[in-house]
């Protein structure tokens, strides 16, 4: 009995420390005042004044274009590199793996600094080799270099969710297709590719969600650009506009939805394989 | 499947369009001062990087303010990339790695000094504006920048106590009440070492720029004598707390000040008579920027007299142009927080560049002073035990697991 009710308590106070922040922040973003406290009376304002901000859209829109161009480019070379990693021999995979698996436990901190030393040095080389008002050397500091350290980082990720399910893959399958007269191209689009897609999307996926999230890492390499943690962060030196909390509410939503629908479509896969 | 997210994609996007503004009021015209070619640039597809403090412009999304970059954008024809930051020291961090280029930013007054000192700012045409010379006489000359080469400024304050009458009996007109016991556990106090090294000094009757270490640990010993009767070290908490009705006393910002009484009525702001903080934001423009000639037309823009208003009716700061000040409303102009009586700022100081080595004995002795507990002796023990304690719990999960192994194989 005791237990039972302790177990209750426990998943409660759980979710409660899960999902209350989270509450507070929708419901504060329909206050009147600005004040974080006190609840004066429901508005819609917040939300008006969030569409008409330049600086916090124009962030997001950075935010959200970065995030899919970084995922699509590391989902596509990350898959190439596991299929070739795949095809190495236990030795050499074992290093390139482990050599993959460091810039993950590497502090992002460190990353960031160094990958900004990095452009820096870039910067000045290209404005030696080609003259200062060549168009790359003005601007690889800002988007180019934001769109690079992201997909850098988010390569390891793609790495290490294609190469397990392609071990997983039988590789007869690729041969078979092979002797069915299909050329290694045919094969591996026809035959291997299918096979290893659920990954390839998942990891696609898990890099969009770091590339939002991407403080650290952005902060540094940003130049003169913006993404949406960097200008919310500099927006807390004086009170922060519910704006934000406006943007978090709808942020939270539109995740929400995606993962809502995403499980449906999953369920009703599972309910369509169980009838037949 | 396809259909759902496609369905659910145009609820959503009618749901935003629902929330987008109702009536879209253009909040990108403005009225600026004849005779001044702002549309040189207009085929030049310029773009210019400004660089300012996070809410620290006028941005028109409640429908009435003025959209300060849009209308730049509409009338000269170059565009603004307009980024934020949050410190002093992480924007002077930015330009010095050379991670970022940048054509305008708005630093702080020491901030200046320093960047002047290091040769990272560029003298600026004043030919290019003329609108510097609606900036009142009294902001200008400071000791950032003597002879008024490099900046043109954006907004001033200064520092003051704000507390809450119902919860304060005394007059407040002395530093000395932030260290009156008669108050333990409702004191609030500035979270950085400037500002707070700044007060202590000041109560102890010196300028509150430190001259050498000394003056650091005299200030740090008013400090740590303070500490006990802190409730918290704050800087933005410091709106819910005094308008939540938490804390009695605290210093902070006028500009501040002035919204958290509009909050609380029972707030009150009173300047000390051993004087205080003054200081200046300021427009400058790096020396490494492309556009020097737009980002000096952007600055002159700033200072017209309706921006200049805008901006300071926006962020709350008063505005050192003369014209604005005088164009605000009435509440506002005669607000004697905002544009105080001469005789309040006659015993203020700017903060000054300091020393490296004065700055680095200032940020640790601060440090120690802020972590320092009640009991004796540092805490310089906890780390090694800490590391200590891991590499047992390693090797006693190592150990284990090995036995477990061979049991296993066995």
């Amino acid at each position: 009995m005791v237990g039972k009710v302790l177990k209750r308590t426990y998943v409660v106070l759980l979710f409660s420390f899960l999902y209350i922040p989270i509450a507070v922040m929708i419901a504060f973003s329909f206050n009147q005042s600005k004040s974080r406290t006190l609840f004066t009376g429901f508005t819609l304002d917040w939300y008006a004044q969030l569409f008409r901000d330049d600086a916090v859209l124009s962030a997001l829109l950075l935010s959200i274009v970065l995030a899919l161009v970084s995922a699509a480019i590391a989902t596509v070379i990350g898959t190439m590199a596991a299929v070739g990693i795949n095809r190495m021999r236990r030795g050499p995979r074992g290093v390139v793996m482990t050599l993959t698996y460091i810039p993950i436990v590497n502090p992002e901190i460190i990353t960031g600094v160094s990958l900004m030393l990095l452009f820096v040095v870039v910067k000045a080389g290209l404005t030696m080799l080609v003259g200062s008002d060549s168009w790359l050397a003005q601007n690889l500091l800002g988007i180019p270099s934001l769109l690079i350290a992201h997909i850098t980082f988010n390569l390891p990720y793609v790495l290490f969710n294609v190469a397990p399910k392609l071990r997983q893959m039988d590789y007869r399958l690729y041969e078979a297709a092979l002797d069915l007269g299909c050329n290694s191209r045919q094969a591996f689009f026809k035959v291997v590719l299918p096979e290893i897609m659920p990954a390839v999307f998942s990891s696609f996926l898990i890099c969009l969600t770091y590339s939002i999230d991407d403080f650290t890492i952005s902060y540094f390499t940003a130049g003169n650009q913006q993404t949406l943690p960097i200008a919310i962060y500099a927006m807390t030196r004086k009170k922060v506009s519910p704006e934000i909390n406006a943007l978090s509410a709808i942020m939270f939503v539109v995740i929400l939805a995606i993962i809502l629908i995403a499980n449906y479509r999953e369920s009703a896969k599972n309910k369509k394989k169980r009838h037949k | 499947m396809k259909k759902n997210i496609a369905a659910l994609s145009v609820v959503l996007v009618l749901l935003l369009g629902l929330l987008a503004p109702a009536a879209l009021a253009d909040t990108t015209n403005v009225e600026v001062a004849p005779g001044y070619d702002y549309t040189r640039f207009k085929d030049d597809r310029i773009t210019l990087n400004v660089y300012n403090w996070g809410e620290y412009i006028s941005t028109g999304t409640d429908g009435e303010s003025l959209d300060v970059n849009g209308a730049f954008e509409k009338l000269t024809g170059i565009k603004v990339n307009y980024t934020m930051f949050d410190t002093n020291e992480a924007m002077y961090a930015k330009l010095k790695s050379g991670g970022a280029n940048y054509d305008v930013i708005i630093p702080s007054d020491y901030m200046i000094g320093k960047m002047i000192a290091e040769d990272m700012l560029a003298e600026l045409n004043f030919a290019n504006i003329p609108n510097y010379s609606m900036i009142g006489e009294s902001y200008k000359s400071q000791a950032y920048d003597p002879d008024n080469r490099y900046s043109v400024p954006y907004t001033w304050g200064y520092v003051g106590i704000i507390y809450n009458t119902t919860m304060v009996d005394d007059v407040v007109d002395s530093w000395d009440i932030l260290w009156d016991e008669n108050y333990s556990g409702d004191i609030l106090m500035f979270d950085n070492s400037r500002d707070a090294v700044g007060i202590a000094l000041k109560k102890l009757g010196k300028s509150l720029n430190p001259a050498n270490d000394a003056d650091v640990d005299l200030a740090m010993a008013e400090l740590a004598a303070q500490k006990p009767l802190v409730q918290a070290y704050v800087m933005d908490q410091i709106f819910d707390k005094m308008e939540g009705g938490e804390a009695a006393l605290a210093p902070y910002y006028a500009g501040d000040a002035i919204q958290m009484i509009a909050e609380n009525p029972d707030l009150a702001f009173a300047v000390p008579k051993e004087g205080t903080n003054y200081f200046v934001d300021a427009m400058c423009v790096p020396v490494d920027s492309a556009n020097k000639e737009a980002a000096e037309m952007y600055i002159n823009f700033l200072c017209e007299t309706q921006v200049a208003m805008e901006n300071s009716l926006f962020i709350g700061y008063s505005t050192p142009q003369i014209m604005a000040e005088a164009a605000m409303p009435e509440e506002v102009k005669d607000d004697p927080i905002a544009y105080p009586p001469e005789s309040v700022l006659q015993n203020t100081e700017t903060f000054t560049v300091l020393p490296q080595e004065l700055n680095d004995h200032m940020d640790k002795a601060w440090g120690d002073m802020r972590s320092s507990s009640s009991s004796e002796g540092g805490i310089g023990w906890v780390i090694p035990v800490v590391l200590v304690a891991i590499l047992l719990v390693v090797v006693l999960v190592v150990v284990i697991g090995k036995q477990r192994k061979a049991r296993n194989d066995y």
